[in-house]
């Protein structure tokens, strides 16, 4: 059965009235769809190369991964959609947080819980991506991208 | 050809049924701080409107029942209730479209403190109205005659006029339900209703008012208040089109 919740306390009226032609909501809003479109793009691509193109799913290992990050233009790829998802996943959380959160409290230890595992994976992620040895030392070498020779 | 017709006395007759109302009721006078659910069955004809059996109801049955109600004709707003789960004014609902083999919830509006058991306080909502500033602001020489403004101008924000302020939209937005210091969708509207309207120059005023950080940018295009709006408004456009106003004018 529906019930209605406790009425709440009346509105307050709003002190500080912002007169400002842009703010951080509207840029928020406007990063919400431009990434939007982007990721989708990044997004089934990714897909495309990792899971239909050339060999497929079977095609995915070690090797695979590895070839792909020695390659600048991946590197930049991964890098973009690794940053714009996350921001656009945080961002995303962050007004669920605003929206549902009740009290302060709560409010700030979501945020706090959110800010930290956006910091550390967009931080791991990005290391990653950068700092990624294609070949590794004393591996064996079928599992290793073609082109590393020791 | 010939028409064969069973009952020919039945021609134009009514039907009459009985109906049951399940009325959400908050009586702190009589009954403590707790609302508390309240059926009434009623007689009621097949042309009645929800409103006719609340009326009913206070009239025949239990007169201490309250709810607000003026034109009775889905004009002046005051009679939006929350119906089966849905947001819509008592006196445009059939009792006929509603099912009236079960039992009819009827709620008073939500987000809105109850008063008594369907009147809630609508100061909050009438608050965030008067912020929007919805009057016409000219800044230009004041014309000898009628201000002109050609069918294309007018038909440019002709949607939101129509409001009737009856706050079924600003109710049943998720985000005002837990969040009332938001604008509200009827805000935007009436805002909308201004900042389009080509004889208004407090167009870039009303688009930073609404700016706020409780402003356009909190709704979330959930299209809850194009659904409730009893007047057919294109609620959720409308807010889009302020937002679009707001990227362009910045950039
Ligand atoms: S009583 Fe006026 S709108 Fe329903």
């Amino acid at each position: 059965m529906t019930t209605i919740d406790a009425p709440r306390s009346p509105r307050m009226t709003r002190t500080t009235r912002r007169t400002t032609r842009g703010n951080v909501e509207m840029v928020g809003w406007l990063f919400m769809r431009i990434s939007g479109v982007v990721l989708v793009v990044l997004i089934f691509g990714h897909l495309f190369v990792n899971l239909v193109a050339g060999e497929g799913i079977t095609g995915i290992n070690f090797g695979f991964v590895a070839g792909k990050w020695a390659d600048l233009r991946w590197q930049i790829w991964d890098l973009l959609m690794l940053w714009l998802a996350m921001i656009h996943g945080a961002n995303g959380v962050r007004t669920i947080i605003n929206d549902y959160a009740e009290k302060d409290s709560t409010r700030l230890v979501l945020k706090v819980l959110l800010l930290t595992a956006f910091v550390t994976t967009v931080v791991l992620g990005t290391l990653v991506i950068f700092t990624f040895d294609p070949c590794p030392a004393g591996s064996p070498a079928d599992l290793l991208p073609s082109f590393c020779t020791a | 050809m010939t028409a064969t017709l069973s009952e020919p006395a039945a021609v134009g007759e009514v039907p009459t049924f009985d109906v049951t109302l399940r009325i959400r009721r908050f009586t702190p006078e009589t009954h403590g701080d707790e609302a508390y659910w309240q059926e009434f069955t009623i007689q009621a004809h097949g042309t009645d409107r929800l409103l006719d059996a609340l009326h009913k109801a206070k009239w025949d049955v239990d007169g201490s029942l309250s709810f607000r109600r003026s034109c009775a004709h889905g004009v002046c707003g005051s009679d939006a209730m929350r119906i089966n789960g849905r947001n819509r004014l008592a006196c445009k609902t059939l009792l006929k479209d509603l099912d009236p083999e079960k039992p009819i919830t009827v709620e008073p509006i939500k987000g809105l403190p109850v008063i008594k058991d369907l009147i809630v306080d609508m100061e909050p909502f009438f608050a965030s109205y008067r912020e929007i500033m919805p009057f016409l602001v000219s800044e230009s020489q004041k014309p000898t005659k009628e201000r002109l403004q050609s069918a294309e101008q007018r038909e440019r924000f002709d949607d939101t006029t129509k409001c009737i302020l009856c706050a079924a939209c600003t109710s049943s937005c998720p985000v005002f339900w837990t969040d009332g210091q938001y604008f509200g969708p009827a805000a935007i509207v009436n805002a909308h209703r201004f900042i389009f309207d080509s004889r208004d120059d407090a167009g870039a005023q009303r688009l930073e008012i609404l700016n706020d950080k409780e402003g356009v940018w909190r709704c979330r295009t959930i299209f809850n208040c194009t659904e409730a709006c009893p007047r057919g408004i294109e609620v959720t456009k409308a807010i889009q089109e302020v937002k679009r106003a707001m990227v362009t004018r910045a950039y």
